[in-house]
């Protein structure tokens, strides 16, 4: 692989121990992907946030990183923490947990990065524009990223992100090279789609089926899917499978711009949803919990859910999770006022699969994310439900799952 | 036996083999305070990967496995060295930031739990016990 004279020096150690070491990251995966040269990123975006995720060897590592002198050099927002870094004491997180969670956070402010701790960082200011290589973690925004915006990025580690961020290069393979973008599975879509829960249950499906192939949809039934779809079907599919880029014939950028479909791809048809959602919704009629935000939630997320409640008084703790600048637009607007007056909480720097929910007594779940549920599942003591966003809220509102 | 890698992370190491046909994953998989596999009902469960030559097809599961392997080595835990037939990110980025030796694209199958194996940059020789080097 070529390194230009900056980067060999850079690697010889004149910018010191922490960049030396963020280039050998760099340069060592594009040895492994036999990338040509290193290019230069606009934007990363950095995973390894939740202090349940990193735990104790991340925070020492980081600390240890952040001491040398690592500092970010270009944009770098940061993926959800474990908790509201504001709010976790009324969210009953406990101390301890909290203690780190927040010392796991100042690391990587000390390195520079925004403490966006979304996972939705196209809706927290880090927004990427059509062809603009970015070096992102965190499944669900790479494949936004790259699906929605046509930016372009790797599925990206969060160590390697955040090497990413400190050289202000990663390495020119994979999908940042235009021949790995095609299509090579044509999904032939034949049942309507309604709610984003929907687009949820058919991006697990694709996932399951695309293995490493980039997946090019054709939906031939309803309305054309808005952001908020777009979001939860790449959600869906990076977390069911490895899906990092898929294109929808006529709407997602590139296949507006170009024919992104390959020669030879195969076909397949999905004409039913049921697989998914048998897959994910459990038994359990009682519902302790109900969470909307997997991506974190988007303003009209929140605005709906608002609308969905229509005032009623919930039985259920409901946690809609989004990131803090979403959080501060949706006050503003009265949206979470409406919402805390239900009895339900909007909740920044959050994701639930990170919480320790079992510690906090949690036991049944209800989301209208295929990827929460997904991740939810794994926790041993949970059980989750998986309905679109209306059901979810009637929950609720009964504290069981609607018949 | 000798055979020829790739250097993941340049060194040079020595150590009995661990073997492992299955994939490992360091996040939740490894304890990292202890060394000790503990992947419910991983081949390699309940075995400690501490100064052996962890010798396995390549990664899985979360990146932030990379993070165990430096915590291993803080606490003295790591492994000697690495074999790999395929390095992904997790192994790579956790053997550069821990200093462990690693060698990938090698024929994993060759090594048997129990053997000795150096590494020395791209090269590893294996010798079976009882055989003389």
């Amino acid at each position: 692989m070529r390194l230009n004279d900056e980067e060999r020096a850079i690697l010889s150690g004149r910018e010191g121990p922490a960049a030396q070491k963020a280039l050998e990251i760099v340069a060592a995966l594009g040895e492994i992907y036999r990338a040509e040269d290193l290019i230069p990123v606009v934007s990363a975006q950095v995973a390894g946030v939740s202090y349940g995720n990193l735990g104790e060897a991340g925070l020492e590592f980081l600390r240890a990183w952040a001491d040398e002198g690592a500092r970010v050099v270009v944009p770098t927002t940061l993926n959800p923490a474990g908790m509201d870094l504001q709010a976790w004491r009324e969210l009953g997180i406990p101390e301890e947990y909290a203690r780190r969670q927040l010392e796991v956070v100042e690391v990587y402010r000390t390195m520079g990065i925004t403490i966006s701790c979304s996972c939705t960082p196209y809706l927290a200011g880090n927004l990427p524009g059509f062809g603009h290589h970015i070096a992102w973690s965190e499944s669900s925004a790479v494949s936004y990223a790259n699906s929605v915006l046509g930016a372009r990025t790797n599925r990206e580690g969060g160590p390697s992100a955040l090497a990413a961020a400190i050289t202000g290069r990663t390495a020119r393979y994979g999908l940042h090279l235009d021949h790995n973008r095609q299509g090579h599975l044509v999904v032939e879509v034949g049942c309507p789609l309604g709610s984003p829960a929907d687009f949820s249950a058919l991006g697990y499906m694709v996932g399951q089926m695309a293995t490493d192939r980039v997946p090019y949809l054709r939906l031939n039934s309803g309305p054309e899917p808005g952001l908020d779809e777009l979001k939860a079907l790449g959600a869906a599919m990076a977390a069911s499978g490895a899906v990092a880029l898929y294109h929808v014939e006529g709407l997602t950028p590139e296949a507006r711009s170009h024919n992104m479909l390959a020669s030879g791809a195969t076909v397949i048809n999905i004409d039913s949803l049921d697989e998914s959602y048998q897959a994910l919704d459990g038994t359990s009629q009682d519902i302790d919990l109900v969470w909307i935000g997997c991506p974190h939630a988007s303003l009209a997320e929140i605005e709906h859910t608002a609308d969905l409640l229509a005032g009623a008084q919930i039985e259920a703790e409901l946690w809609v999770t989004t990131a803090r600048d979403v959080l501060e637009t949706a006050s503003a607007k009265g949206l979470t006022g409406r919402i805390e007056a239900c009895a339900g909480r909007v909740v920044a720097d959050a994701c639930l699969v990170g919480a320790p929910l079992g510690e906090m007594g949690f036991r049944n779940i209800a989301t209208n994310s295929t990827k929460g549920a997904f991740y939810l599942r794994n926790h041993s003591h949970l059980q989750v439900r998986f309905g679109s966003l209306a059901q979810c809220v009637e929950a609720a509102t009964r504290g069981r799952w609607p018949a | 036996m000798k055979m020829h890698g790739r250097v993941i992370r340049q060194g040079q190491a020595e150590g009995e083999a661990l073997v492992s046909q299955q994939p490992i994953g360091f996040f939740g998989g490894v304890d990292a305070e202890t060394g000790l596999i503990v992947e419910s009902g991983h081949e390699l469960e309940g075995e400690s990967i501490s100064g052996r030559i962890l010798v396995f097809p390549r990664g899985k599961g979360s990146t932030v496995g990379s993070y165990t392997l430096y915590r291993l080595r803080r606490k003295g835990l790591a492994p000697a060295g690495i074999i790999n037939a395929q390095s992904e990110a997790i192994v790579a980025v956790g053997a550069i930031i821990a200093d462990i030796p690693t060698v990938d694209c090698i024929d994993v199958g060759q090594i048997s739990t129990g053997d000795m194996v150096s590494i020395q940059g791209a090269l590893v020789e294996v010798c079976q016990p009882g055989a003389s080097l």
